[in-house]
């Protein structure tokens, strides 16, 4: 009582007015309302102490607090209408329960979530990433990959003509040659894309993707061979996944070689998926053929490189489980909305 | 190739343990890819005895016969002369499948049941008596598996051999490489010189007119032979390789072929005209019956091997049927002969008709070999088939092939693989597969001459691989390249591509990958008319089915044929998009135009069934109104929908079609597709359904752009209802009000469609939202009420419409 003497009912009002301002609910608003209007309250205590004052002020002094108790009572009457009515309207009752309003994202193909995987490692370790025809000449698809005409390698690939000079590539190999023809080393790159073999059975499509890297440059070793595609391995899996390179063919490269992965399935220890071998064939590689590298021009002595090629449907097999490759062309909305 | 395990054990004697066996042969190049065992088929052949015999009630010859399984009795119907009581004999139990290929179920013969059947030696390919039940020593045990009691066990690996190692598809080419691998030595067959002489150029002359595809001939004649089967153990043999013996004299050929991987021809020589042979280029349309009964017309390129008068075998890949060995036969001439790899792959790719015979000869045969494996032959059908050689032997050698000595530099082995080896140590590791290595002109080089019988060799690289592999990839240290600059890049096309499918899987789609072939008549189907450019196909010269025979020239019928599969499953609520090539065939032998096409389709309802919507179907706006967002996405600037005028997307409704613009450059369209295009598809559902050139998208798309102020001052929004002919395209009012450039206009937008009641017939109502902003002031009525009602004005005059009442 001793702070608020001498008080104004001026400064009443603009205390009770932002009081009234920061009440949050009915309750609190009825104790304000105690506070200022009640029998105790402010203003009524202000209007009492009139009679104490000099009888000439007495007059303007009434006037003005019968003004102000005016004002607050109507403050106080919106105000709590308001309350009323917002803690009214908070009441409203939903079934959290029910489903929200569809806001349902696409999904893209496991073969681009692959494909862009194996890319994006690629694209960190320095390599670009390029593409070429779908449909390409005999030249690049095999001359210029050290495959002649009539030769047994050429039965490692089902071809599909178009004419006897051109066919569907059967690999993404013939970007090396393209890529190496425009660029001089050093050459780094990758190259997904879509290959087709006249081939269709359980684990045989007609069409499917593989992703085909080359790194051509001064001192270019098998060593380093193994380093980028262990990494790679390690990235796309994990690091505890063991790899193993094996000796093998293929005519564009020499040393060629197969990379391994410990099976997926069963960690190694043999199963119906790795044959019971306990490995999984994910690459073929190899160090650049001479011949390949004078095809486009490039000085042997001076620059080695390695290329390496890939089945994307393969390595998405391996990372979901996917058991039937004809699964990836069917295009049944529950397959291809199940991958992120 | 196959070999088994006793096979090999032949040249390499010695014990191995067959799965580190196969492991390290897969680790040096040659991959395992099965390892089983040939006897496999007796885990359920079981050493049983014959409990009773009864006489069968319905037939004379056969017996029923309790049986014992050392588990129970079943009973056996049996028509052996030798059956009887207490014998020990094989049981096959039902599931048995037999090295012919078939599987002995539970039957019944003439009303009896026979769970099982007893068998004779021959029956179970281990020898060759059949005249009765094969009888088992008594102490052997009732009831075990037969290939256990027996001790019958012999691995076969299956090696998937590359193109490259010819000289492997042999028995010794492996032992080869075991060899290699163990560090040991092989014990070669001992083959006696044959008796040298002149009689064989009485007998015999050969004449090779084409010496370059064939670059040796060398033969050998036999006479006093007698034809008739092999022993078991030469059957016994092929069989593990998966041959068919024939009769002695073809099945030594093949034990040859495949203990040497030279493949030879044993001829009837008294069926050989002027008893001589000629090795020439047949003549084009010349007809000849091959050993399978098959008449073929010869080319001019395909090699033959001839008498005096008439080809008698197509050199290299099958005999003729006038010269084969007959059980009559009596002298034979051995053909072991090199031919050129290309002419005989070609001739066996022109007749579809490989042999074991030309799958080697494509890929390289030792032109070394050829003696030795006449001689071989020669020997075993001396001893098998009584024979006797004449003396002497042929051999032409038009073409012979000088060892290649190639010149290895250490210090290059060691950069390339990447690892640190001295002269000596890859010097060992090529001599441990037969490489000649001497020490070149320094220090650092060595002189190596491959063996004959490795083809693959030609360069220091090859001689790098053999040391790799040798020496083991996965002893040589991993390391890293130095990167030498940062050039790194995407190509634009595929940054943009990738773009297009975040936007996309953005507004609910998802991408499917559909095959690029289609068949002809899907673009019947799209009701395309014959000289559309649609039809200009790519086609395949060997499809493997008529629906894929054609590459795509459209992404439409595979997006179609997919939702067909969905609803065919039940799905019928699908939001798709493929983003591929598609292919219109160009000049003859230059590469197809190949395009990147955007396509995509929503059918079914807007939202899948929920609470929230009662099953709206999507419409034609749904999928605009997508695409105008993926438009504004990619800040595409000036994009019209205008009706499609062109007929050449005969697959939309005539009147439900749009062509996509910006500016007046055209990139794309969309539409409903028409009922009878969905019909012929089994599509039941309206399906809505858009395609973009993806270049002209992306050269429409601006690459960067400049930040835009905000506004300063506060808009004012007046609408515009007006009715005019309902023909009339809200559009073309829309953008006549823009092309007046009132400076205060800032956007005008169509807010309300209207017609039916209090609208006359033939009309509609269209209300337009117009927002006007000042860059300089707070607009109010006055100033803009008279560029309000001359709007509308325009609008009356200009399309004939009336205010509303």
């Amino acid at each position: 009582m001793s702070k608020t003497v001498p008080e104004t009912i001026e400064q009443i009002q603009e205390e009770a007015l932002n009081a009234v301002a920061s009440a949050r609910t009915p309750d609190d608003l009825q104790a304000l309302s105690t506070r200022y209007l009640g029998r105790k309250g402010a203003v009524t205590r202000f209007l009492r102490n009139i009679s104490s004052l000099p009888p000439d002020q007495r007059p303007t002094a009434g006037k003005e607090a019968n003004k102000v108790k005016k004002a607050l009572e109507a403050v106080f009457s919106e105000t709590a209408d308001r309350l009323a009515q917002n803690s009214a309207k908070d009441k409203t009752a939903i079934d959290v329960s029910l489903p929200g309003r569809s806001a349902v994202r696409g999904t893209l193909h496991p073969v681009t979530l692959i494909m862009r995987q194996i890319c994006d490692i690629f694209s960190r370790l320095g390599f670009s990433v390029a593409e070429g025809p779908e449909i390409e000449t005999d030249y690049y698809n095999f001359e210029a990959l050290n495959f002649p005409r009539n030769h047994p390698a050429r039965d490692m690939q089902d071809t599909f003509f178009v004419s006897e000079d051109i066919v569907l590539r059967t690999h993404t190999s013939p970007l090396q040659v393209r890529v190496m023809e425009k660029q001089s080393p050093p050459v780094r790159v990758v190259a997904p894309g879509k290959v087709f073999r006249c081939d269709s059975d359980l684990t045989h499509t007609p069409m499917f993707h593989q992703v085909e890297g080359l790194m051509v440059d001064e001192n270019i070793s098998f060593g380093d061979l193994k380093g980028i595609l262990t990494v790679f391995v390690h990235q796309m899996f994990d690091d505890q996944t063991s790899i193993r390179f094996r000796p093998s063919f293929f005519p564009f490269t020499e040393p060629s070689a197969e990379v391994d992965i410990q099976c997926v399935m069963c960690r190694g220890r043999g199963c119906r998926v790795c044959s019971d071998t306990g490995w999984l064939e994910v690459l073929g590689s190899g160090m650049v053929h001479p011949a390949v590298l004078e095809n486009v021009g490039y000085d042997t002595h001076r620059y080695t490189g390695f290329a390496f090629g890939m089945g994307v449907e393969r390595i998405a097999m391996m990372k979901y489980g996917i058991d039937d490759l004809r699964k990836f062309f069917e295009n049944d909305i529950r397959f291809l909305t199940q991958f992120e | 190739m196959k070999v088994s395990l006793s096979w090999l054990k032949e040249y390499l004697p010695g014990e191995y343990d067959i799965h580190r066996l196969a492991d390290a042969l897969t680790m040096v190049g040659l991959e395992v890819d099965r390892v089983e065992d040939r006897y496999a088929y007796l885990d359920t052949v079981l050493v049983s005895r014959i409990d009773a015999v009864a006489p069968h009630p319905n037939a004379d010859r056969l017996v029923c016969c309790q049986v014992n399984t050392g588990n129970g009795q079943v009973p056996v119907v049996c028509g052996a002369p030798n059956v009887k009581e207490g014998a020990l004999v094989p049981l096959a139990r039902p599931g048995t499948v037999f090295p012919n290929g078939s599987t002995l179920k539970k039957s019944t013969i003439r009303g009896e049941i026979s769970d099982g059947m007893l068998c004779s030696q021959a029956e179970l390919e281990l020898g060759l008596d059949t005249s009765g039940l094969m009888i088992l020593a008594d102490d052997l045990t009732v009831g075990q598996p037969l290939g256990k009691a027996l001790g019958l066990s012999d691995p076969v690996l299956e090696i998937d051999l590359t193109p490259n190692r010819a000289d492997c598809l042999s028995v010794i080419g492996i032992c080869r490489e075991i060899a290699a691998i163990e560090k040991t030595e092989i014990q070669f067959p001992d083959v006696p010189e044959p008796a040298p002489g002149n009689e064989i150029n009485q007998l015999t002359s050969i004449t090779i007119e084409a010496p370059d595809l064939c670059p040796r001939y060398t033969a050998g004649v036999l006479t006093d032979v007698n034809v008739g089967p092999s022993p078991f153990w030469l059957q016994d043999r092929l069989r593990s390789v998966g041959l068919r013996p024939i009769n002695n004299v073809v099945d030594i050929t093949n034990f040859v072929m495949m203990e040497t991987g030279q493949p030879l021809h044993a001829f009837d020589f008294d069926r050989l005209a002027e008893h001589r042979i000629v090795v020439r280029t047949a003549r084009e349309g010349d007809l000849f019956t091959t050993l399978d009964g098959q008449e073929r017309k010869l080319h001019d390129d395909t090699l033959m091997i001839c008498d005096g008068e008439k080809p008698v075998a197509m050199a290299g890949v099958m005999g003729g049927l006038n010269s084969e060995i007959e059980s009559t036969s009596t002298r034979v001439l051995i053909e072991s002969a090199c031919f050129n790899q290309a002419s005989i792959r070609r001739t066996a790719k022109q007749f579809n008709l490989g042999s074991d015979a030309s799958h080697r000869f494509e890929r390289g045969v030792d032109p070394q070999g050829c003696v030795r494996a006449m001689e071989r032959a020669a020997q075993l059908m001396v001893e098998i088939c009584g024979g006797k050689m004449a003396e002497g032997f042929i051999d032409v050698h038009p073409g012979p092939v000088l060892p290649v000595v190639i010149e290895l530099s250490v210090d290059r082995t060691n950069r390339v693989l990447g690892i640190d080896l001295t002269a000596d140590q890859i010097t060992q590791l090529l001599q441990s597969v037969e490489f000649d290595v001497q020490p070149g002109d320094s220090d650092s080089r060595l002189s190596v001459t491959s063996p004959s019988f490795r083809m693959d060799i030609s360069r220091p690289e090859d001689l790098m691989e053999e040391v790799a592999r040798l020496y083991g990839y996965n002893r040589i240290p991993t390391t890293f390249p130095a990167i030498r600059d940062s050039r790194a890049t995407t190509s634009p096309a595929i940054s943009f591509r990738e773009r297009l499918k975040a936007l996309m899987t953005g507004f609910g789609f998802i991408e499917a990958i559909t095959y690029s072939f289609n068949a002809k008549r899907d673009y019947d189907c799209l009701n395309f008319s014959a000289d559309d450019p649609r039809r200009r196909f790519v086609s395949l010269l060997n499809p493997l089915s008529e629906s894929q025979s054609v590459m795509r020239t459209s992404l439409v019928p595979g997006l179609l044929g997919t939702v067909r599969h969905n609803i065919n499953q039940q799905l019928r609520h699908i939001k798709l998009f493929e983003i591929g090539q598609t292919f219109i065939r160009g000049d003859e032998n230059a590469l197809p135009d190949q395009k990147e096409i955007l396509s995509g389709l929503w059918t079914g309802n807007r939202v899948e069934n929920t609470w929230h919507d009662q099953n709206t179907p999507c419409d034609f706006y749904d999928l605009k109104g997508v695409l105008e967002g993926l438009l504004t996405a990619l800040r595409v600037e000036a994009t019209r929908f205008t009706r499609l005028q062109s007929d050449g997307f005969p697959y939309f409704k005539p009147d439900a079609a749009a062509e996509i613009l910006s500016g007046t450059t055209p990139i794309g369209v969309m539409g409903e597709v028409s009922t009878s295009v969905c019909d012929t598809f089994d599509i039941d559902q309206p399906v809505f359904l858009f395609e973009m050139d993806a270049a002209v998208l992306a050269s429409v798309t601006p690459s960067t752009r400049q930040a835009r102020l905000l506004p300063r001052y506060p808009s004012m929004n007046r609408d515009i209802t007006i009715i005019v002919d309902r023909n009339i395209e809200g559009f073309t009012l829309q953008n006549h009000l823009y092309q007046l450039d009132e400076p205060l206009v800032e956007s005008i937008q169509l807010v309300d469609v209207f017609e039916g009641k209090s609208i006359p017939p033939g009309k509609k109502s269209l209300s337009f939202r117009i927002t006007y902003r000042s860059e300089t002031e707070t607009l109010v009525d006055n100033a803009i009420n008279d560029i309000h009602q001359r709007l509308a004005r325009h609008l009356v005059k200009n399309f004939d419409a009336a205010l509303p009442a």
